[in-house]
Order: structure tokens, then sequence, then C-alpha cells
């Protein structure tokens, strides 16, 4: 059922053919805009009354709190899970993690798995990976049901299919279930909601995400609207919770501080309409719920992120999505041009840590560094200057300070590199440096009038008749013969 | 080594400089919120019903006409309701003939999905408080009151004690002791199910409830 799409196999390197036809797109562009224009006054109006900074200050300190105990954290977690029934399982990449799931459901004779939302599993490609073993995965939150019926990903990590319309739905709808054609976004939830009881009473498995995991209690805490998750995490006898090993945190008192930032950053909710939280599987007098419950933590690069002081703030991430909503560079471009399963700020720092620079080398460079995605952080994440970090570690030449990121000096280019050296030889050498600005000035009307990809948006700018020095130089003069005090040795 | 292990060593044996434990000041998410009770339901109510949450407010010996009211506004054929909580056991024992018929989760899910999710028109349930701030109510799903009872029916009715608010969940937390006693699921529900995954456009009871009725019991009505 689930058809890879072209986003997946068009490499992520393409970000700018991609970000072009997005950009020519009227609809994708309007839908993004409203979207995410909705987003950020909801957002705003959520926290208003708040003390925002001291709250995302707590935030911060509560995710660096667990990242610096993160090694004990999660076998405390384990421990405790353990102890309540819930068997958990580790892996070190999305692969390990598909075999693990492929094994749980092969062992029960599972043929058909329900799932919540969870971008691990997007990360894992797990869909992909179950049907190619036999196994039918379906998407149970709408969104991510209509973007697995049309064969995409999501474009956002809240909304995964804010890139369509109500007339794509309906048509979508129609072509692949057979409802009616209508406008009616009533009609079509309801229809949706009608297929997919049917698949979850069918459901041999299912799946989902974990926002938190209180490691002193050992409870799965999962934050949503639909109910499409309680009825995954109730309704099948096996339920599957993935997670990234970042996840955990020391404590419930720990945990609130981070829902009341995540519900209102990301959709401006003061709660969502469930947050369920799981910490046993059913016990022999319920009448409900799963018999089995399994936790499967996954690394995928995230312990490699963990051993860098600057990029390990990358970890704190909860996944609100807010940088997204306020970048103007999403906004336009919207999540597909990405080319990755989290678009956006939070893309542009973790995919490359996943992906490798090489692959991901244009997506630290698509931002303006307006520095929106760092002032909204519910959790202070510094993107922009990671995003400096990491630019810089795509053109690393340093041999001395080699960097731990995959792929780093990739964007590198001997001739660049040239042009910077011949700089700094010339800066070095003050006479010949004045010598040869004065020449460039002098033949200024040679320069051409176009000045490769800096021009195509942009006037391409032109040398000055007199250098710097011959200013000032001309100006001291001036100053002198007017007998006006010279103002401050900053020239 | 196995995964387990290599994950781990890699995160112990972290290269770099020591890792901040910043101290944490938790007043931010309690302070200016010491609300009175009639603050706090006021407050509780304003914020559910502004996410399509319906409240009532009834009087300790009259609730049950309330409850009548509702179903019958609704047309409900049936209603399922707690075999052992007194609230079931009030509405049972009532011998009202103005009642739906009445029905009880006292089988494995197993043995009567279908009818769960197709046949069933509202259930009731009790409350283990609710929280002023965000307009949630509390749940903790057992035995008597299975997880898909406030779930699988299109109607969720969940009676509250008007004295079992909260202002905020971090006082819920402390006050009920979660952190020892943590059940197989607890649950915050704020609203019907709902989804805004067409176009932002708002639709309810995508898989849950289409409407979350609320009856706070012992307020006098408003």
């Amino acid at each position: 059922m689930t058809q890879v799409s072209e986003a997946d196999h068009s490499p992520v390197k393409s970000f700018h053919p991609r970000a072009r036809e997005a950009l020519k797109n009227d609809q994708l562009r309007g839908n993004f805009r409203n979207a995410m224009d909705g987003l950020m006054g909801k957002r705003t109006k959520a926290f208003a009354g708040w003390d925002l900074e001291a709250l995302r200050q707590l935030g911060a300190g509560v995710r660096q709190r667990s990242l610096a105990r993160l090694p004990d954290l999660l076998l405390q977690l384990e421990s405790r899970l353990t102890d309540n029934g819930i068997q958990v399982h580790w892996a070190e990449d999305g692969d390990e993690a598909c075999r693990i799931i492929r094994d749980i459901c092969v062992e029960r004779d599972a043929k058909r798995v329900i799932k919540g939302k969870s971008m691990v599993s997007e990360e894992m490609e797990l869909n992909h990976y179950l049907e190619e073993h036999g196994i039918e995965a379906l998407e149970s939150d709408l969104g991510e049901y209509i973007v697995q019926m049309a064969g995409e990903t999501p474009s956002h990590i809240i909304m995964p299919a804010i890139h369509k319309n109500t007339e794509e739905i309906s048509e979508l709808l129609h072509n692949k279930t057979g409802t009616e054609r209508s406008h009616d976004v009533n009609y079509l939830t309801a229809s949706a909601r009608q297929q997919l009881r049917e698949k979850f009473m069918q459901a041999d498995v299912g799946i989902s995400g974990v926002n938190f995991a209180v490691a002193e209690t050992g409870t799965l805490c999962l934050v949503e609207n639909e109910g499409n998750g309680r009825m995954t995490t109730t309704v099948p006898p096996c339920h599957i919770a993935v997670t990234g090993i970042e996840k955990v945190v020391a404590t419930l008192d720990e945990m609130a501080p981070l829902l009341a930032l995540l519900t209102r950053s990301a959709t401006g909710q003061h709660l969502t309409t469930y947050f369920n939280m799981i910490s046993r599987p059913r016990q022999p007098d319920e009448l409900d719920g799963p018999e089995a419950v399994h936790l499967v933590l996954v690394d995928n690069g995230r312990s490699g992120i963990y051993q860098d002081d600057e990029l390990i703030d990358t970890l704190r991430c909860i996944r609100c999505g807010a940088c997204m909503n306020h970048c103007p560079v999403y906004t336009r471009v919207g999540g597909h041009a990405y080319g990755t399963t989290y678009p956006g700020p939070i893309g542009s720092i973790l995919m490359p840590h996943l992906l490798g620079l090489d692959e991901t080398r244009h997506l630290p460079t698509a931002s303006s560094l307006c520095g929106a995605c760092g002032e909204v952080c519910p959790v202070k994440i510094p993107i922009p200057d990671l995003l400096v970090r990491l630019r810089r570690e795509s053109v690393d030449g340093d041999k001395l300070h080699a960097s731990g990121v995959q792929g780093h000096g990739s964007k590198r280019s001997r001739g660049e590199a040239l042009i910077w050296h011949g700089w700094q030889w010339l800066h070095e050498r003050p006479g010949l440096y004045r010598f040869a600005m004065a020449m460039a000035t002098r033949l200024r009307v040679l320069q051409p009038s176009r000045a490769g990809a800096w021009s195509r948006s942009r006037t391409t700018p032109k040398l000055a008749s007199k250098t710097l020095h011959q200013r000032v130089g001309e100006r001291a003069r001036t100053t002198e013969a007017t007998s006006r005090p010279v103002s401050g040795g900053e020239l | 080594m196995k995964s387990r292990e290599r994950i781990l060593k890699r995160l112990h044996e972290r290269r770099g400089a020591a890792l901040p434990m910043p101290e944490l000041d938790f007043s931010v998410l309690t302070e200016g919120r010491n609300w009175s009770n009639a603050e706090k339901l006021d407050r509780f109510q304003e914020t559910i019903e502004s996410v399509h949450g319906e409240v009532h407010r009834a009087p300790a010996d009259q609730w049950l006409d309330t409850l009548v009211a509702i179903l019958k506004a609704r047309n409900a054929r049936n209603l399922l309701t707690p075999r052992r909580h007194s609230l079931g056991k009030t509405i049972r024992e009532s011998g009202r003939s103005d009642l739906p018929t009445l029905l009880s989760y006292d089988q494995p899910i197993e043995a009567w999905q279908p009818a769960l999710f197709n046949d069933v028109d509202a259930a009731i349930t009790s409350t283990r408080g609710a929280i002023a701030e965000t307009g949630s109510l509390i749940l903790w799903p057992g035995p008597d009151e299975p997880r898909l009872m406030s779930l699988a029916p299109p109607i969720h009715i969940a009676l509250l004690e008007a004295d079992c608010i909260f202002a905020t969940f971090p006082e819920a937390l402390t006050a009920q002791g979660w952190g020892s006693a943590m059940p197989t699921n607890a649950l915050l529900v704020s609203g019907p199910s709902k989804t805004a995954d067409i176009e932002q456009t708002l639709a309810y009871g995508v898989h849950g409830p289409k409407e979350l009725i609320v009856i706070v019991v012992g307020a006098s009505a408003a």
C-alpha cells in the first residue's frame, strides 16, 4: 500500500531544484502561509500571561539535566519499565529498530499493524520496511493517513498533510476509498473514522511514538488530539512504542514544564485533547488494553551528536515544530523541498548527523539566519549558532581539529579555498594590498555586470571609485583644513 | 557486544566538557494561580468550553436529572456505566423510567468489540478531578472503567466533583501522589476528539467521542 514518493528518491542534495519548484507553486505557498500564520498567532495567544522566558529557561534546564544524566536515566527507565512488565529493546540504527519490530510481529504472527504518529518511525522508514516483509502498516492519524494514501511523506512534523487543500483530499479519498467527493470536512472526517475503526479492530499490533519517557515511574507519555493514539495503544493486543534515546526525563515533575511548552509551542493549545500516560500492559483484572507492551529505544546517530559540546543542544528538541512555523524559508518552500524526515530549522541541524553532511550540505545554508527559530524554541536550542557551526563544518579544512560530523568538508571547493588563501596573503602585505585596491578601483569599468548566483536575485555590487584608505585620507585632510577636532580613532 | 552495551558505552564515555546540571525553578508553573474553588471551576469551564467541551453544573442530589436531560436531548438509545463505582449504582438503582438502556463493560473487549465500537451511544465515567488552567479532566481508567469507555462511544459524559479541581497539573501530580502510584493508564482529557488535518478546519469525533460533556456535581447552577 505504501508507495515511496519522489521525495524519497530524489536525494537531499537536490534541495535547490525542489525549492525552486515549490516557490513557483502558488497554491502550496498559500497553504503554508495560511497555516503558519495561524499557528504563530495561536502560539502567541497561548503564552499570553506567562513569563515565557522563565518557562523556556526551565524547559531548557530540564532537557540539559536529562542529557547530563542520559545513560543513567536510560538504565533507570529500562529497569522501571521491565518491572512494570514492558519489554525494552535497544537499536543502534533505524534498520535494527525495524528488524526488532518485524521480529516482534513475526513472533506474534501479526500481519496487520496500525500506527499512531511517530517521527522516529518516519526516520526509520518503518512502513516501507514492514510492507517489504509482508506486514501491512496503516497510519491512523488523519493527516498521516492522507499522506500515506497519496504515497507522500509528511511536510510538517505536527501537521503532516498541511500541503494539501480540501479539494485534493476529497479527490484522494474518493479515488482510494470510494467516499463521495465533498468539501465538507465533517463528512470527510466521519468517513475516515468509519474506515479506520474497522482497521483498529483488525490490527494485530499498534505502533506509536513517545513524547516523553519518564524514568522515575517507567511511564510512556503521548500527546495527541484525535484519539488515534489512544486507539493504537489500547485496541490491538500488542503495543510497540518507538522513541529516540534522548526523549527520557527524570521525573513526572520535570516532565510537566515540557508538556506546558510542547502543546502551546506546537499548536497553541493549553493542552492537547489527550495526554496519555502508559505505565503497564493490561493487568489480569483489566478488560481492555494490550497484553504486551514493548519500547524500542533508537540511537540512530544520537549518541554521536552527544559527543560534541555544542551540537549536543540539538538533542534537547521536543519536536514541537515551532521553529518551522516561524521560519521564513520553511514557510515559503514547504516541508517537501528539504527532502528529509525533519524539515525546517530543526531538520537542518539534525539531519546532517543522521545522513551525513555530504548528503545534507545545502540544509545549513537554507536559512537567512534571521534568528526566529532560536527565539521561539521552547528549550532554547541555539539553532542559528548551530546552523553556522554546520556551515563551517561543511567547508571544514582544519586538519588539526578534525570534526566528528560525518561528511564534514564535503562542500569545500578548491577554487574557493584558493581565493580565500589569496585574500589572506594579500592582507598580510599592506603595501601590496593598497596597490591592488587602488588598481581595482581604477579598473572598475572592467568589472563584469553579473556575479554568478549572487546577482540572480540581487543587484551586482559595484566597486567604489575610491578605496577606503583614500577616502579616509581625504577626510582627514579636509578636517585638518577646517580645524575641526578629529573624532575617534575607529576609522 | 550488543547494541544496548554499545550505545550505553558511547554515552558513558562521552568526550568533551562535563555537561551542565542547572538548578530548576518550577515557580513559573504555579505562581499567581492561587485561585479560589469558585475561580477554579469558572476557569475550568471557560477553558474546556473553548475547545468544544460542554459543562453542566448540578447540585449533589440533582445530577441524575441533568444526566437524563443530556441523554434525552441526544436521543441516546443506551448508556454504558461503571459496574462498581457508586455513580453506576446510583444510576442503576434510581429506578427511573426515563433513562435509556443501561449497559455494563463487564467482559473483556475481545468478546464485544464490534458492539462497543458501533452500538454504544454514550458512556459515563467518574473522574479523579480536573485541572483549571488547561481545562482538563483527570481519568485513571481501570478494571471498573476500562480505557475504551471514554474513547469508543460518540458521547462521553464525565462526572466531576466540584471541590476536586486543581489549579495546575503539577499541583495535581503532588496532591494525588502520582509519582509513587502510577496506574496502568492515566489520562488528561481536554475536550472531545478532534483534528485540523484537513486544511486546518476543525472537525470533532475523528477517532474518539464527538462530544465531551462534564457534569460538575456539588456546584450550584451558574
